[in-house]
């Protein structure tokens, strides 16, 4: 939580759309971003993990992340990606709906999210942030990546 | 000077040495006189003792230099061999490895001076005097002998008909036949490109006619510090042994006339004594020894002492005694397996391209792309190569552990090992060894019984353990085995129902390898005594979930009284296998051709029904059969009534067949990670990449099974 430390330091997040929402992805964890394209799946493994993807030679698995937030699955439509993630050396891919642009929130203004363990979506914030009048969840990478869902 | 640069070199070397020392110092024990195993002892601390000095570790230097005052006078026969000196030279030598761990933690020696070994090796030196006289008489001849005889090895090379008419040829015209052998410098390290620089010199002079080693041999440096010519000149052969000595790094060369009959008797004789075939050389030749000056004397006396030792050596065991290698960083052979890895990927991607589209691609094409087949497939078997270290550098510290573990256990056992040059990828060598240790622990200490008991069964007093290497198609298989007594069933059944990890129920319905498998469940120890060699908590099960982390499997034999074996298989390599493609409903699979027997169409017909469990009848076996599609949650595409594709895959001495939809071919497949996020599927034990790009899953055939 060094962004709610420091003053006026700014963070640039990847924008995206999941179910009509705005979220926010920390740009230091994003590696690429790619299309959808076919991913191989994987048996026997828990629903969240959609299968495994080439990605310039490495074989990397691919979340839903619309799973991992407990929203149902929707038909695959041309704006969907695929954003790799880095998290610690290891790289995975996590789908969702929309990729917007890049955003950048001052630090001091990004609130600390209310945790509820009714809602699945919740715990998987770090913080809102207010980019003007928008605001914008910011996802918990490791919260995604966690084994559970 | 700094010497940081050279520590890796100087650890390696080192460990090397000190593996050195402990094998030989084993064969000493065993025969004290043998005079290979001293001078290898000697030269082997020496060569510590110059390593130590140059990196400035004083402690290990004087440890080592008084291990060579020891053994130089073992090798001059003033000091005999006894249990006491070998017991001191093991614990110099356990001290010699303290300090290299702790140079190799902290690039410093340490500051223990190891004083009362350092005592121990001056007392055995000072009581020398007493033992010296009786002993000089009796080895003197033995070592004074191959002196003189492999001094002038030129006589040993034999000389065919053709070679004969043509020094005879040669004489008439007044050209002489001479034999020469030169003697390269022990210190030289471009021992061939002197040997070059010795025939370009005396090519001026005359003709080589024969060489020994041939020429290519020497070229490759595929000889120790000598060899002899067969030459021919018109010069005088003082000129001659002047011109090769100004090469420099060359010790000594020595030769004589060549006087045809004679030679000829030499060669039928080849058998007879070395000392008496000598003899008769030189009663009838003319040999001219040039003495070298007074100041290097010494030097090519070693010289001339030590080679022949190494000759023997080297006649009895049938192996170099010293390997030509070039040290790498494991790390670049990654990067270098990684990039073949790329180029079979792309490989593939070109033959799938070239296989779409049929017609569009000519002849030329097609056969430039096997050729790159093949040559993609050598590449890979060459690198693969290089990743193999022989399984020696591990197995090889075993018979001093099994020696202090029958002096810690009082109990009498010899290790037996064979094929310690099977070889395995680097990764799983340095892996391998602590599992390997495990288990011959657990046969001294469990298996082997005490003497006493062993005699009251009948059985040699001395316990046998076994430690066999061997490599079984794509697979190499390590066995452990004992003669002692066996894993006891009932006990462990008893100790399992004990503490709780079966029913008493349950244990009545089980066989004996079931129960046997308990032994491998996490801190399962049945050893009714738990001593500082085994049982403490460290159990089997850390030695299975080792060799199953490098893809292997354990198996386990035994018979009551009469002994037990721990059959390990090893896959050859990691990185890349041959797969068979199968189709399951519409997914494509790579199994292992490893693990399948034989692939067989089976109509729908053919298949029983046993215990609720489809089985089929195949020459005799009655096989189950496994459904993939219903074990990887898929539709098959296959129609009911239509004959099954049957893989026969084999685990052990385990069958199963495994029933696919399509069989798309053999492929070299590289194996890919997945990562640590979808680590738990037991099924699969990776993916790779096909040639359009898609990603495939392997199946891993043995957990199916």
């Amino acid at each position: 939580m060094d962004e709610l430390i420091v003053m006026n330091e700014t963070t640039q997040y990847i924008s995206i759309y999941m179910a009509g929402e705005m979220f926010g992805i920390d740009i230091k964890y994003v590696d690429n971003i790619v299309r959808m394209q076919h991913i191989t799946r994987v048996p026997n493994v828990p629903p969240y993990i959609k299968g495994v993807i080439n990605l310039r030679g490495e074989v990397i698995p691919v979340f839903s992340l619309r799973i991992k937030m407990g929203l149902e699955e929707i038909e695959e439509t041309k704006t969907f990606r695929i954003i790799i993630l880095k998290v610690e050396g290891d790289m995975v891919g996590i789908i969702v709906d929309e990729v917007r642009e890049v955003v950048l929130l001052e630090n001091d203004l990004i609130e600390k999210p209310y945790h509820d363990s009714s809602d699945s979506m919740q715990n998987l914030l770090s913080g809102i942030g207010k980019d003007g009048d928008r605001l914008i969840s910011l996802l918990d990478i490791n919260e995604i990546l966690a084994d559970k869902g | 000077m700094d010497v940081s640069q050279y520590l890796d070199i100087f650890i390696d070397e080192t460990r090397e040495h000190i593996q050195n020392l402990n094998t030989q110092i084993l064969i000493l024990e065993q025969e004290p006189d043998n005079m290979d195993t001293i001078n290898e002892i000697f030269r082997a601390a020496h060569s510590l003792k110059g390593m130590a000095g140059t990196m400035g570790y004083k402690r290990m230097q004087t440890l080592t230099h008084d291990m060579e005052n020891v053994f130089s006078e073992v090798r001059n026969n003033n000091i005999r061999v006894t249990a006491e000196i070998i017991d001191v030279i093991f614990q110099c030598i356990d001290a010699l490895e303290d300090y290299l761990i702790y140079i190799q933690e902290t690039a410093d020696e340490g500051t223990d001076d190891n004083a009362p070994l350092i005592k121990a090796l001056n007392d055995i030196l000072s009581s020398k005097d007493g033992i010296v006289e009786p002993v000089i008489e009796e080895v003197q001849p033995s070592v004074s002998t191959p002196d003189t005889s492999f001094a002038e090895k030129w006589r040993e090379i034999p000389l065919n008909e053709q070679e004969c008419s043509l020094i005879a040829e040669a004489s008439s015209q007044n050209i002489i036949a001479y034999g020469i052998t030169v003697f390269v410098q022990e210190t030289c390290i471009l021992k061939a490109a002197r040997a070059f620089l010795v025939f370009k010199t005396l090519e001026e002079l005359g003709e080589i006619l024969i060489s020994a080693p041939s020429a290519q041999a020497i070229e490759d440096e595929q000889f120790e510090f000598e060899f002899s010519l067969i030459f021919l000149s018109e010069h005088p052969l003082e000129k001659i042994i002047e011109a090769i000595k100004n090469v420099s790094e060359i010790a000594d060369a020595i030769g004589g006339k060549i006087d045809l009959e004679n030679v000829e008797v030499a060669k039928d004789e080849d058998e007879i004594d070395i000392e008496q075939e000598v003899e008769e050389a030189e009663s009838i030749t003319t040999p001219v020894i040039q003495n070298t000056p007074v100041q290097t004397s010494a030097e090519t006396a070693k010289d001339n002492v030590s080679t022949p030792a190494r000759n023997q050596g080297k006649k009895q065991a049938g192996k170099p005694v010293v390997n030509r290698t070039v040290r790498v960083d494991i790390e670049k052979l990654d990067v270098l397996m990684n990039l073949v890895s790329e180029l079979i990927i792309s490989k593939n991607s070109l033959v799938s391209a070239a296989a779409s589209e049929v017609g569009a691609i000519n002849l030329a094409f097609n056969e430039q792309i096997e050729y790159l087949e093949s040559v993609t497939t050598n590449l890979h078997e060459s690198v693969m190569k290089v990743r193999m270290v022989p399984i020696e550098s591990v197995v090889s510290k075993f018979p001093r552990m099994i020696r202090d573990l029958s002096k810690t256990l009082d109990k009498k056992m010899e290790l037996y090992m064979s094929g310690e040059e099977t070889e395995l990828d680097r990764t799983v060598v340095d892996e391998i060894g602590d599992p390997l240790m495990h288990l011959l622990r657990n046969s001294a200490d469990h298996g082997l019984e005490t003497a006493e008991v062993r005699l009251q069964r009948g059985k040699p007093e001395v316990g046998s353990i076994f430690l066999d290497a061997y490599q079984d198609g794509n697979n190499v298989v390590i066995e452990v085995s004992d003669d002692g007594n066996g894993i006891d069933v009932e006990a462990v059944k008893a100790k399992a129902v004990e503490r709780g990890i079966i029913s008493s129920e349950q244990s009545e319905n089980m066989t004996d390898k079931e129960i046997i498998d308990l032994l491998f469940l996490p801190s399962f120890s049945t050893a009714k005594k738990v001593s500082d060699v085994s049982g403490r908590g460290v159990g089997l099960d850390v030695v299975k979930s080792k060799i199953e982390a490098l893809s292997g499997e354990i198996e386990t034999r035994t018979t009551l009284g009469k002994g037990s074996t721990f059959i390990i298989r090893l896959p050859l390599t990691l990185a890349i296998i041959q797969a068979l493609m199968v189709v399951v409903g519409n997914e494509k699979y790579a199994i292992s051709l490893g693990s399948i027997q034989t692939i067989e169409n089976i109509p729908v017909s053919e298949i029983k029904t046993v215990q609720g469990k489809e089985v089929i009848h195949l020459r005799g076996v009655v096989i189950p059969l496994i459904r993939l599609n219903t074990i990887l949650d898929v539709e098959s595409t296959s129609k009911p009534d239509e004959d099954l594709v049957v893989l026969i895959a084999k685990k052990g001495d385990r069958l199963a067949g495994l029933v696919v939809d399509e069989l798309i071919g053999q492929m070299e497949i590289v194996i890919k990670s997945m990562g640590k996020f979808v680590g738990k599927c037991k099924l699969i034990s990776g993916a790779t990449i096909l040639g359009d790009g898609e990603v495939a899953l392997i199946l891993d055939a043995n957990a199916l099974i």
